[in-house]
């Protein structure tokens, strides 16, 4: 009986990683902003979809991937707007990966500008799995507190812009938007950051403008 | 909070590798868990010994070795070593640093009983 040590060195979110850059080679190729939206559970991202799905109307062309655990809820409220959505229900996984989108990927129609993949609510997880996407949101909602950022670096660390939702209950909570993004752009330096309140419509101008800025300039490089 | 799946992917580099040297055994496994991963070794470690029942790393020693945040400044070219999460550059403050160490998930080696 002998022993033998062996190098490995298997980085074990490789798989993901190649997947990922697959499908960004392909949103690329076909001319889709892809935006994977990442928060807390109940922090509004499929009310914030629906209400780009509002603003978006006859103007731009998206669709949905919705990532949950459970249910086809999600899907089916983005579908009510005329929008076509799949669900991914992972069955308890705490994240998607970018297997999971891969799979959906074909099925997404070719003519689309806009491609949302809405991960499951989870600050932790999704962070640290690169789905392919152009761009990642990170909401953070007033009733969950404005000391958040600090607390869950990585999701804020890893985001291309912070949306604090839910801006109509200011009046009624201690959150304050400045603090928030404060703590926010001190971890990332450069982070955007919109207030919307998809329920009013507040807001949801600003964030589509800075989407259809990111879709031109995504089409420009690849012409 | 996905510790469980990450060590199933451990298996399937070890259940490869032992077939690869006709291994019966495996014995030691080296893994560097970078402190930003967002995997927690404690967790890890349960999982693991979870998981290994009846495969041929039953009695394989898991070693964790934590990676810190490594930052590297573009301003000033420095780099910094990180335990906390404070990321802005140690010589100059810059916080626009590039994040090069630390979010590590990788086998780094196995020993193997033939």
């Amino acid at each position: 009986m002998t022993t033998k040590t062996l190098t490995v060195v298997r980085d074990l979110l490789a798989t993901n990683k190649q997947a990922a850059a697959a499908i960004r080679e392909e949103l690329r190729t076909r001319g889709i902003l892809g935006v994977n939206l990442l928060s807390s559970p109940g922090s509004g991202k499929t009310t914030l979809l629906e209400a780009l799905a509002d603003r978006f109307r006859d103007r731009r062309r998206m669709a949905v991937i919705e990532g949950d655990i459970e249910t086809e809820r999600d899907a089916e409220r983005i579908r009510a707007k005329g929008v076509p959505a799949w669900q991914i229900t992972t069955g308890g996984a705490c994240h998607l990966e970018a297997r999971m989108v891969g799979k959906v990927l074909g099925q997404v129609p070719a003519e689309i500008d806009f491609l949302f993949i809405e991960n499951v609510g989870n600050l932790v997880c999704p962070a640290s799995y690169d789905l392919g996407e152009d761009l990642r949101l990170v909401l953070l909602s007033s009733p969950e507190g404005d000391d958040k950022p600090a607390k869950y670096p990585q999701a804020f660390l890893s985001a291309d812009a912070l949306v604090l939702t839910k801006t109509d209950l200011l009046p009624y909570l201690p959150f304050d938007p400045d603090r928030a993004a404060a703590e926010a752009l001190s971890i990332k330096p450069g982070l955007k950051v919109f207030a919307v309140s998809a329920l009013r419509g507040d807001g949801v101008d600003g964030l589509a403008a800075w989407l259809v800025e990111a879709l031109g300039r995504l089409r420009s490089d690849r012409a | 909070m996905h510790e469980l799946s990450l060590v199933a992917s451990v298996f399937e580099v070890l259940e490869e590798k032992a077939r690869e040297h006709g291994a019966a055994r495996v014995t030691r496994i080296v893994l560097k868990v970078g402190v930003m991963s967002g995997i927690v070794p404690d967790l890890l470690e349960s999982a693991f010994d979870i998981y290994k029942k009846g495969t041929p790393a039953e009695s394989a020693r898991l070693e964790i070795v934590a990676v810190s945040v490594g930052l590297r400044c573009p301003d000033c070219g420095g780099t910094t070593a990180r335990e906390d999460a404070d990321f802005s550059c140690a010589a100059c403050g810059s916080r626009r640093v590039e994040i090069v160490a630390g979010r590590e998930l990788v086998v780094e080696t196995i020993e193997l009983e033939t």
